[in-house]
């Protein structure tokens, strides 16, 4: 089908981006003047796309719900950026970061795509280096590396445990840079609500004015939406409360295609849950895993103990440990990547070894490395995330182990995107975490930065060129259009709706309802019977929503419960596209475990001959089935094997 | 150890439904509390039972909830973040509080940082002295491999201390002159402290500290508040750095 040439080019695989960036058109500097470009989402792959895209000369309009560019949630990345600069003499090399993201991916991303991922990525060190980004360094003034989850090189790169912070602020610098230029125009507190699609092609959006409730319209020649992941789909998630789905779903809505919305990752290490009142979970950097060693009681009389709080951590001998991840897999030990770890460690607890008093916790040790290394060394690699752990939980983890549980993290499914970026909208372009591409069925630690970036520093840049270079004959958008016209009274009508519902309670309630189906029925293990059931129980409470939900306030004025109702609104709608996804997967891949599709020894089974591909849906209307298409995988290089890491 | 509950607590707070009001203190009292939830977990609480007896939750800013992001911002107990040291207000826990307290929550009170609504102000001011110089000038492409710089430890491990300012404005609303030298002086170590940044050195320091003046930010006069409230521990020294490129920067002129 032809709306799914994922223009992948031939030829060699470490050949293709070169060739295809020879083949692309290009715009002319005096015709990118006349051009105009929307990036909604100000992250690592938004902030670097609108910053570069500037740069070259086109008209960036540039778009944030938060009150700076500078607080999109890329900031909160702690670990690392990966990089095949091979600077360790440790035989790493593009083909080797290629084939462990293909592998960590569980075989289910694309080769090419993840090819010039691993390509580019020498690139963005250079780039963020230049910028400022104070990256870790050795004692002879080089660059340090770390190692990370599902590698046995170490190519992470690192500042402090908040690289994502300081990449941002590299990215945000640049972007100020063009602002202050006069080249991006910033629009912050503005959320985008709708898309707007004229003749087929994207031609602007429509946002609320956060501040003032104001409905405006943008137009332009193409619209980048770099708005990240839909992890809040949960509830509890480690993501910012104000991240959302709600722009990839607008495009979806439009016929945009979204695809593997059911792979979702599991962060292995994050604080666990404590109470009925928590609002959202804190990640603990994987790069911990370097230095702490996972364990849980051998014996479960033991584990009974620690949940009572009769003993301590301290008082259980060595031999009473059991270090399950160096047990199951000698080769990789602490390092196995984080769908595996993550498993391992709800296996353990629903066996009944967990150690805190909701049994849903296992230990995150550093004695170890404390008495190796001495406790400076673990204080100038951890510190931050030391302190952290110890205002949240009050508990010293140079003292004690940490204790950590799995929790949801990041979204590897999104709006379906070509070689080029293009969704299956022409002019609409999908970047970072909101789009599907890069890592399959599970991303591997690092790896986002350095999609975020590559997307927005050194892919998009060249390819939006393809597409503008037939459209610089196109006067600039006129906004009074009744495609603008239409979207923005539907956007007027649904918030409308929403204050006359004039229910009796609040978002939170439905919200929190909603993240508890998703986590018991589509989360870490998934089975056919618990995925109808979800489908079954998301339509009931998104029912009861739409006829009870109450919003105060007023629509013209900041209004934050409204903002909120608009996304839970849409996180019904796409938690209920991750369950039919889950459901028609029928293996386990990646962060995907469905209970049908095991090994012997318990590890996820995939089962390529069937589902060697991607799934993409297709929007068929409010209330109608949604369609499934799907884009074959083809493997040239790499061959598929059972992911041992054993 | 399971945290205790507070059984009671009145919360002061200030109300003010868009810029145009003037603003006042309402108190509420809210019950069962857990000491193990966030200060803002209790603000989520206290909210919903607001919108059940159909009054307007109060505002405030937050996103990430865990001490990176820079959006939270209150005022509590007359303190930048609250009661408790080295963080923000997202990080902070009820545990420090007691049973039957008033608290009181104020947003930033800074000419330059207008309130918007109730908690929430406008920090636009910060994105303005940034974009008036606060990076370095290269473009996407046709940059040095990443270690034909080779950068001392010392001086990669002194910029980013001050790197890691989250522009939250806390050093703003702690300084009785609501200066905003310590944000300033942040970007300008951790830039200046790496030779990529040293070529633009002296134009960077010029241009934010008179965009910081126009902007009606006050001077520094030394008095440390915003270091002690600073939740990423910023020393001011940074300001003594920024002192010296300023002064080195006007006598070049």
């Amino acid at each position: 089908m032809s709306i799914l040439d994922s223009k992948i080019p031939q030829g060699p695989l470490a050949e293709k981006w070169s060739r295809h960036k020879t083949a692309i058109k290009v715009v002319s500097p005096a015709n990118k003047r006349k051009l105009e470009i929307i990036v909604v989402g100000t992250g690592l792959g938004g902030a670097s796309a609108a910053a570069s895209l500037a740069e070259l000369g086109y008209n960036v309009k540039a778009f944030c719900y938060q009150d700076s560019p500078r607080r999109a949630h890329s900031i909160a990345a702690q670990g690392g950026i990966n990089a095949a600069k091979n600077y360790q003499n440790d035989n790493d090399s593009v083909y080797r970061l290629f084939i462990d993201t293909i592998k960590g991916g569980d075989y289910r991303s694309r080769e090419g795509n993840v090819y010039r991922l691993a390509e580019v990525s020498n690139n963005i060190i250079d780039q963020c280096v230049a910028q400022g980004v104070p990256f870790g360094r050795e004692y002879g003034g080089l660059l340090a590396n770390r190692s990370f989850g599902g590698a046995l090189v170490s190519r992470t790169f690192y500042a402090r445990g908040q690289t994502g912070q300081q990449l941002l602020l590299g990215a945000y610098h640049a972007l100020n840079r063009q602002i202050a230029a006069g080249s991006i125009e910033m629009y912050t507190r503005h959320e985008m609500l709708d898309v707007v699609i004229i003749d087929g092609k994207a031609r602007g959006i429509i946002t609320r004015d956060l501040v003032s409730g104001k409905i405006k319209r943008f137009g332009a020649h193409a619209v980048v939406v770099a708005s990240g992941g839909y992890g809040n789909v949960f509830f509890l998630s480690t993501n910012a409360m104000g991240s959302n789905g709600s722009a990839a779903w607008q495009c979806y809505k439009k016929g945009a295609w979204f695809s593997n919305p059911c792979f979702v990752q599991i962060h292995p290490t994050c604080i666990p849950v404590h109470g009925d009142q928590q609002s959202k979970l804190t990640l603990m950097s994987e790069s911990l895993r370097n230095d702490g060693r996972v364990w849980v009681p051998k014996d479960k009389a033991v584990a009974e103990k620690l949940r009572k709080g009769e003993i301590g951590p301290g008082d259980i001998s060595e031999e009473e440990r059991d270090f399950y991840l160096e047990r199951r897999y000698p080769s990789y030990g602490n390092l196995v990547p984080r769908d595996v770890a993550s498993r391992a460690a709800k296996e353990r607890c629903d066996a009944g070894y967990g150690v805190n008093a909701e049994g849903k916790a296992v230990y995150l040790d550093f004695k170890y490395s404390i008495e190796r290394l001495g406790k400076n060394v673990i204080e100038a690699r951890y510190g931050n995330l030391f302190q952290m752990y110890e205002k949240i939980t009050d508990v010293d983890p140079y003292k004690e182990p940490m204790m950590i549980y799995p929790a949801i993290h990041y979204s590897m499914g999104g709006t379906w995107v070509d070689y080029n970026l293009m969704t299956t909208i022409p002019g609409l372009y999908s970047i970072g975490e909101a789009n599907f591409s890069d890592h399959g069925a599970n991303r591997l630690g690092a790896s986002a930065l350095m999609q975020g970036l590559a997307d927005g520093y050194f892919v998009l840049p060249y390819t939006i060129g393809d597409y503008l270079a037939s459209e610089i004959m196109v006067p600039k958008t006129d906004t009074k259009a009744p495609e603008f016209e239409a979207a923005e009274k539907a956007v007027t009508q649904r918030i409308e709706k929403l204050f006359n519902i004039k229910g009796t309670k609040p978002v939170d309630y439905f919200y929190k309802k909603l993240g508890q189906i998703m986590w018991d029925y589509v989360g870490m293990s998934r089975n056919a019977e618990g995925l109808t059931k979800a489908i079954k129980l998301i339509k009931e409470v998104r029912e009861e929503f739409w006829k009870d939900v109450k919003i105060t306030g007023e629509p013209n004025n900041l209004n934050p419960e409204l903002e909120k109702a608009g996304r839970v609104a849409d996180f019904f709608d796409i938690g209920e596209l991750m369950a039919r996804d889950a459901l028609d997967r029928n293996e386990s891949c990646g962060g995907h475990f469905r209970d049908e599709s095991v090994t012997d020894d318990g590890e996820a089974k995939r089962d390529d001959e069937n589902f060697t591909y991607v799934s993409c849906w297709e929007w068929k209307g409010e209330g109608l089935e949604p369609a499934l298409h799907k884009e074959e995988l083809v493997f040239e290089n790499v061959k598929l094997t059972q992911r041992s890491y054993k | 150890m399971a945290d205790k509950i507070l059984k009671k607590l009145n919360i002061k707070v200030w109300r003010q439904n868009n810029a145009a009001d003037k603003g006042r203190f309402e108190t509420y009292t809210i019950d069962n509390i857990s000491g193990g939830s966030s200060f803002l977990e209790m603000l989520d609480i206290l909210n919903n039972k607001l919108i059940l007896e159909d009054k307007d939750p109060i505002a405030f800013d937050h996103d990430c909830r865990e001490g990176i992001c820079g959006t939270c911002s209150l005022f509590i107990n007359g303190r930048a973040h609250g009661p408790d040291e080295d963080i923000t207000t997202c990080q902070l826990h009820m545990r420090k509080f007691k049973e039957g307290e008033t608290i009181t929550i104020e947003p930033w009170r800074a000419a330059s940082f207008p309130v918007i609504k109730d908690l929430v102000v406008d920090r636009t001011a910060f994105e303005k002295i940034l974009q008036a110089g606060g990076f370095i000038s290269v473009r996407t492409g046709g940059v040095p491999d990443a270690n034909s710089i080779p950068i001392p430890y010392e001086d990669v491990e002194e910029s980013m201390d001050a790197a890691s300012c989250i522009g939250c404005g806390a050093c703003v609303a702690a300084c009785k002159n609501s200066s905003a030298m310590l944000f300033v002086a942040a970007k300008v170590s951790h830039l200046g402290k790496l030779p990529q940044g040293r070529v633009e050195a002296k134009q960077r320091a010029r241009s934010m500290v008179s965009k910081m003046d126009e902007l009606g930010f006050g001077g520094c006069t030394n008095t440390r508040a915003c270091e002690v409230e600073c939740p990423k521990n910023i020393s001011i020294t940074h300001i003594a750095r920024l002192n010296r490129e300023y002064l080195t920067a006007r006598l070049s002129e």
